[in-house]
């Protein structure tokens, strides 16, 4: 398998992370495909290292994972939050900054 | 001969003097009476000015000029300032200062009763119209004279409207200024065409181009007509008649002054400077003659069925005025302004008479008074003499001024005008001695008291109950003794040295001299007799029944009642004219131009309020932005390489 195979798999992982983003209504299901996003590029990171023989991309995706990891819980207790202010999770309810 | 300059330059700078020093001072202004005896000193000394100065023109001179350039230019200034010294200039000066002089005074007797501040006020504009209408008797130019002649407006307005608390005196004031500046219009206008035609201003260089045939005749009419139409309006010719009755509101003092003596013959004096233009356009100076002898004519009736004793001596004026522009336009300026002078004498001591007999009996109706001989024995002679001059009988101030006046619009070939100004001359004679009988003698009305504190309210001077009129005080009895004098003076001077054929001089080549017949000044006379026997026959015997007489002229009486419906239809014509028009072009400013831009501004708040609906305040929708918005710009990239 080529460099192509995985760039094109992280492509439509990346594509299935954008159309959740912006299709799912629950905050909740946000998160998540921001997660499958961020897979992506790690995704591309470590194949990229792997074909250029650099292990600083392997360790480059650790440390994402990692901060990734915290992420997920920060946007878990915003949504947490948003739930007890709001009564809702519902992101298009969400709309304070309406013009 | 000693120079004329420096008195004559006094006596104009001293009002102006006082009128800083009263304007500027405020608590010298609110001292009242001590605003006023400044004012008074200070008029005193520009009286003496004037008359050292006119003195010192005897014999005639040459003009003499002081000009200041204004606004200096390469080419010689733009406009300049300074006096005009000549004989005639210098008389209408001690005219101008004796009456202001004795008006301030008189002023002071006569406004005993006002609070201090409005009596400096009073002072100030007092002032004020005594430096303006001497710079504009002085002015050596017609740019200055324009300034003064809107600044004596001015003052009349502010004199009119003196008791500004009341709604009639605030009405005649600003109806008095927009009559005149309706005039004035025609006068700027006339001024400008004037220096585009000749290229200066200075009376001096504009008589000699006009002498010397160096001015070209075309156009000339519409700028004299200009000129023109801004002295009818300042003196009161038909139509711009309607203000000088309802000017009357003003305090007594100042219809003397302004709207007798000087202001409202500075039209006359205009047309007397530029008679050399004047003659220079015939067909102009005939519309002057008509108008005025209609005028003359026109005031004379409606004075006849006034009652109000101050309204009667307005239309005279008018009529009066209407005699001068009547000479002016038949070529003989000088006439006019002879009678000019006289006229400005023994008016205002009519006008200060009425004040004398308002004062006392608080009511301005004829009506309301009667047997006032009795108790005003002053009053009554000086009455009398103003009375005699005005309806021109021999001896008296009047008399030889009327005959010329007669005489020239004979000689300058107006036999029908001639024959109208006889007829107001007989209608003069009646309407005052009509005053005369019903105000000093008879018996007094009855129930007096009652109309007299019912009219009180409505009337100048305060409140006395009419059996305790009197004679007024010395400071308002001197004033009218002197003027009587030199009334008098004028009569016996001018009886003695009869200056007959000074008009055929005057009058103009261009217009045709037609011989005056010799039983022209004897039949004045005897018009000028039968009218006061007629008043006397029925005012006093009572042999003729004046209410059988009213109705003999019943339809004339009526309309005169109206005022010939003038005043309605010039109110109807500024109402739908000049308002009219205003309520249409204020329609276009409203809807026309501040429509395009309300129209744009609208535009601009549809499209924001548009734009706004951009920020939904979606996470997602601003997503779509991010994503689309990247794709298109990679898309760009890749496309550029």
């Amino acid at each position: 398998m080529g460099l192509s195979s995985y760039l094109t798999l992280a492509a439509i992982v990346f594509c299935i992370g954008l159309f959740g983003v912006v299709t799912r209504r629950n905050t909740v299901g946000i998160l998540l495909s921001v997660e499958l996003m961020l897979n992506a590029v790690n995704i591309n990171l470590v194949a990229f290292s792997r074909f250029h023989g650099q292990t600083l991309g392997m360790i480059f995706t650790l440390f994402a994972i990692c901060i990734t990891v915290a992420e997920v819980a920060l946007g878990l207790a915003l949504v947490i939050l948003l739930f007890r202010t709001r009564r809702t999770v519902l992101a298009d309810e969400i709309d304070l900054l309406k013009g | 001969m000693a120079d004329p300059t420096l008195p004559i330059a006094t006596a104009l700078l001293l009002p102006l003097l006082s009128f800083l020093l009263l304007g500027v001072i405020a608590p010298l202004r609110r001292l009242g009476r001590g605003a006023g005896y400044v004012s008074l000193l200070l008029s005193c000394g520009a009286l003496a000015g004037a008359l050292l100065g006119w003195q010192r023109t005897f014999p005639e001179p040459e003009p003499i000029r002081l000009l200041t350039s204004w606004l200096p230019a390469h080419a010689g200034p733009l406009a300049s300032v300074g006096l005009l010294i000549d004989h005639a200039s210098t008389m209408m000066l001690v005219l101008v200062a004796l009456v202001s002089c004795l008006v301030q005074a008189y002023s002071l007797g006569y406004l005993h009763d006002e609070p201090r501040a409005s009596l400096g006020r009073y002072y100030a504009y007092q002032s004020l119209f005594a430096f303006s209408m001497m710079g504009l008797v002085l002015a050596p130019n017609l740019l200055q004279l324009f300034i003064c002649w809107e600044l004596v407006g001015l003052c009349s307005y502010l004199l009119i409207g003196f008791w500004y608390q009341r709604p009639a005196a605030a009405r005649a004031a600003v109806k008095a200024f927009w009559t005149t500046k309706a005039g004035d219009v025609g006068l700027l206008i006339g001024i400008v065409l004037l220096w585009r035609h000749a290229g200066t201003l200075e009376l001096l260089d504009l008589r000699l181009l006009a002498e010397s045939g160096r001015l070209a005749p075309a156009g000339l009419s519409v700028i004299t007509f200009c000129l023109y139409l801004g002295a009818a309006g300042k003196s009161a010719q038909f139509p711009f008649h309607i203000w000088l009755p309802d000017a009357m509101e003003g305090p007594t003092p100042v219809s003397a002054l302004i709207h007798a003596a000087t202001m409202v013959t500075a039209g006359v004096y205009l047309l007397f400077r530029t008679e050399w233009l004047f003659a220079l356009t015939p067909d102009v100076l005939l519309i002057v003659a008509f108008v005025g002898a209609f005028t003359a004519l026109m005031a004379a009736v409606l004075a006849c069925v006034q009652t109000d004793i101050k309204k009667v001596l307005a239309y005279s004026t008018v009529s009066q005025l209407g005699y001068m522009m009547a000479a002016i336009g038949s070529g003989a300026a000088h006439a006019g302004f002879f009678h000019l002078l006289t006229h400005g004498v023994f008016k205002a001591l009519l006008f200060l008479g009425a004040g004398a007999v308002i004062h006392a009996v608080g009511s301005n109706e004829i009506t309301h008074m009667g047997g006032l001989a009795r108790r005003m024995p002053q009053t009554v002679i000086i009455f009398v003499i103003g009375t005699l001059s005005l309806a021109g009988m021999p001896f008296f101030g009047g008399f030889l001024s009327k005959e010329e006046i007669l005489a020239a619009v004979w000689a300058g070939g107006h036999p029908v005008l001639c024959l109208v100004l006889l007829v107001a001359a007989f209608l003069t004679a009646f309407y005052m001695f009509r005053v005369v009988f019903l105000t000093f003698f008879g018996v007094p009305s009855e129930g007096r008291g009652s109309a007299v504190s019912h009219h009180a309210a409505a009337t100048d001077g305060p409140p006395h109950s009419a059996p305790h009129a009197h004679d007024p005080p010395l400071i308002m009895a001197a004033p009218l003794w002197l003027l009587a004098i030199v009334s008098m003076a004028i009569g016996l001077y001018f009886t003695w040295q009869h200056p007959a054929p000074e008009f055929a001089a005057a009058a103009r080549d261009t217009v045709a001299t037609v011989p005056v017949p010799g039983w022209l000044s004897p039949l004045a006379v005897v018009v000028a007799s039968s009218g006061i026997l007629l008043a006397w026959l029925t005012y006093q015997r009572r042999t003729i029944d004046a209410t059988r007489l009213a109705a003999a002229f019943g339809p004339i009486r009526h309309a005169a009642l109206a005022r010939f419906w003038i005043d309605d239809v010039v109110m109807l014509a500024y109402r739908g004219g000049l308002l009219a028009g205003a309520r249409a072009i204020g329609w276009v400013d409203r809807y026309l131009v501040d429509g395009v831009v309300n129209a744009l501004s609208a535009a601009v708040v549809m499209g924001a309020d548009r734009g706004r609906r951009v920020q939904t305040g979606r996470v997602q929708d601003y997503l779509y932005g991010v994503a689309l918005g990247l794709l298109a710009l990679i898309t760009w990239i890749g496309w550029a390489r």
